[in-house]
């Protein structure tokens, strides 16, 4: 398994992308000498140089740290309530599974309530109730997310509970949730883990959406998608402004689209999602 | 038929869901939205008046039922803001966000539908590569990049195409592509899929024997089959433009569902945003069973 992820091309380069963004973000105290907030008023406005490597915006703040600073709120941004999705999703998929019909019909027709929404409207409802931050944008992937994630671990418990070592397992009295933890979860796994890799762009892409109309992220917080936002109004002056972040978004999307489809190939071959 | 009745059965349960669960989260803030309606200055008479008037003093409960019995008979409130009924608006709007869905749908389609067939038949050589990678750049970018870059090449550096939306349809050309342009990847991935999976079917090398050659085998009969999921994904599209169009919309100044959204979440008008984003998950679940429907007419398998 190992051996055909090192093969795969893609998913190598994907992942250290990936890796490297990461890095870059953790350690941008050290990276930049300037802070994400710093204004400059003497310094406005500079085109891309030695001194600025991507410039400075029009309150004279670093381009190229706030860059830094905001991959660090969008990366958390994407990879928190993406795995608490996964894990919420996971617990409602393996209980809709396996726990009776009544579950089963309640935990499925509510997650239809959340999919029968636009994301991005039911976002803004969230918006409007918690105001703008953090923890409202984690709540609103979350809540767009989990309704996928546990249709399909459902559909592939189903199939787990199928196979005779579970049957074996029952008719020797082992507990349910004994089951479930031995031998559920860990054949869940490899679906889990392409679930977590290909919803981390979209939570990615919510995030930044949100933020650049206004509702999410708040400054004085930086984040990929409110600099765009911020930059806005001097797009045709100085396109690099709104350039620099959305070409950072992009590449963490596509690392991530890339590396979930090896992923899936590699650990999921059968299934299709 | 009786499949297609109980498929409605649970499209009703899920909108009575989408009902209560937006009626909860709007309703979890803090204080009352009368008073944070009308100014500090607002004199103790006034504010109780707006609140009963809005049925706010009532049980939460009763809350719901006024506001479901409200909705049946068509009535989503009143607008705390623009002091209209809410579904007057909500019906304004929905022209501008259906034009701009049904172009860049079209797009999407075309677009999308186009690549995903040539990188089939071209499968692992050099135009499948290339397509390959620009569907997959077409779902990584985010809808309001493609929007401002799209404004910065064809309004200011070759002025060829208007900023805004203006009502002309040319203004319609660059929204429609923005929009588009994440569901033409998505469309074309799934095709491409889909089309390459045909290949393994039977059907496919009794057209072979008929004397069709490979590529005209596929595009004659194996398109036909691929293009059932491709059909599925509309109304998954569909609430993904929908989406998208709040972006769209707001980039480009159309007056439609997703910025009459936005200017509700930006003036705290709660009955305005309860109302759209009530009509949005209505018109998703009309989608999904006409998806459901077109389904049922292309493959006969499906009617049970």
């Amino acid at each position: 398994m190992i051996k055909s992820f090192f093969k795969n091309k893609a998913a190598i380069i994907s992942a250290a992308i990936i890796v490297i963004i990461t890095l870059m973000a953790v350690f941008a105290p050290l990276i930049s000498p300037y802070e994400p907030d710093r204004q400059d008023l003497l310094l406005r406005l500079k085109p891309p140089g030695s001194e600025h490597l991507l410039g400075s915006d029009e309150l004279g703040r670093d381009v190229f740290t706030r860059l830094l600073y905001g991959s660090r709120v969008s990366l958390l941004i994407a990879v928190i309530p993406t795995a608490l999705a996964v894990i919420f999703g996971m617990i409602m998929g393996i209980l809709s599974a396996y726990y009776g019909k009544a579950a089963d019909l309640i935990i499925m027709w509510f997650a239809d309530v959340t999919l029968a929404f636009p994301g991005m409207l039911l976002a803004m409802a969230i918006m409007y109730t918690f105001g703008g931050s953090f923890l409202s944008v984690l709540l609103s992937i979350i809540i767009m997310e989990w309704g996928s994630i546990a249709r399909i671990v459902r559909s592939v418990t189903l199939s787990i509970i199928e196979q005779e070592y579970i049957e074996a397992a029952r008719t020797i009295g082992v507990k349910k949730i004994v089951i479930v933890i031995k031998h559920i979860i860990p054949n869940l796994l490899p679906t889990l883990i392409v679930l977590f890799t290909l919803n981390v762009p979209s939570s990615i892409l919510s995030e930044s959406a949100l933020s650049f109309l206004g509702i999410g992220i708040q400054p004085p917080n930086v984040s990929l998608g409110l600099m765009v936002n911020q930059s806005r109004a001097l797009l045709f002056q100085m396109p690099w402004l709104a350039l620099a972040p959305s070409i950072m978004i992009m590449i963490l999307v596509l690392s991530f689209n890339y590396l979930g489809d090896a992923l899936r190939d590699i650990l999921d071959p059968k299934t299709k999602y | 038929m009786s499949a297609f009745i109980r498929r409605c059965v649970g499209v009703l349960l899920v909108l009575l869901g989408v009902m209560l669960l937006i009626f909860i989260v709007l309703r979890i803030i803090p204080g009352n939205p009368a008073a944070v309606l009308l100014s500090e200055h607002a004199n103790k008479e006034t504010i109780e008046r707006l609140t009963a008037s809005m049925n706010l003093d009532k049980a939460l409960p009763e809350q719901f039922l006024l506001y479901l019995s409200g909705a049946l008979r068509g009535d989503l409130g009143q607008s705390y803001y623009l002091k209209r009924p809410v579904l007057d608006l909500v019906l304004e709007a929905f022209p501008f966000t259906v034009k701009l869905t049904i172009f860049s749908a079209a797009f999407a389609w075309i677009f999308g539908i186009a690549v995903g067939v040539i990188s089939a038949v071209y499968q692992n050589r050099l135009p499948d590569y290339l397509f390959r990678g620009i569907s997959l750049l077409g779902v990584s970018v985010p809808v309001f990049m493609v929007a401002l870059f799209l404004q910065y090449l064809f309004y200011f550096k070759f002025s060829l195409l208007p900023l805004l939306y203006d009502g002309s349809a040319v203004s319609m050309i660059l929204p429609a592509i923005a929009l588009g342009w994440n569901s033409a990847g998505s469309v074309a991935r799934l095709t491409r899929s889909s089309l390459i999976e045909q290949n393994n079917e039977l059907y496919l090398d009794t057209a072979k024997a008929k004397g069709l050659t490979a590529k005209a085998a596929l595009l004659k009969h194996g398109l036909k089959n691929a293009m059932l999921p491709v059909i599925t994904m509309l109304a998954l599209q569909l609430s993904s433009m929908l989406s998208g169009a709040v972006i769209t919309e707001s980039v480009f100044g159309i007056a439609g569902i997703g910025k009459l959204a936005l200017s509700a979440v930006e003036t705290r008008d709660m009955p305005l945003l309860q109302g759209t984003v009530l009509f949005s998950a209505f018109i998703i679940s009309l989608g999904n069973i006409i998806s459901d429907l077109i389904n049922t007419c292309i493959d006969p398998r499906l009617r049970v």
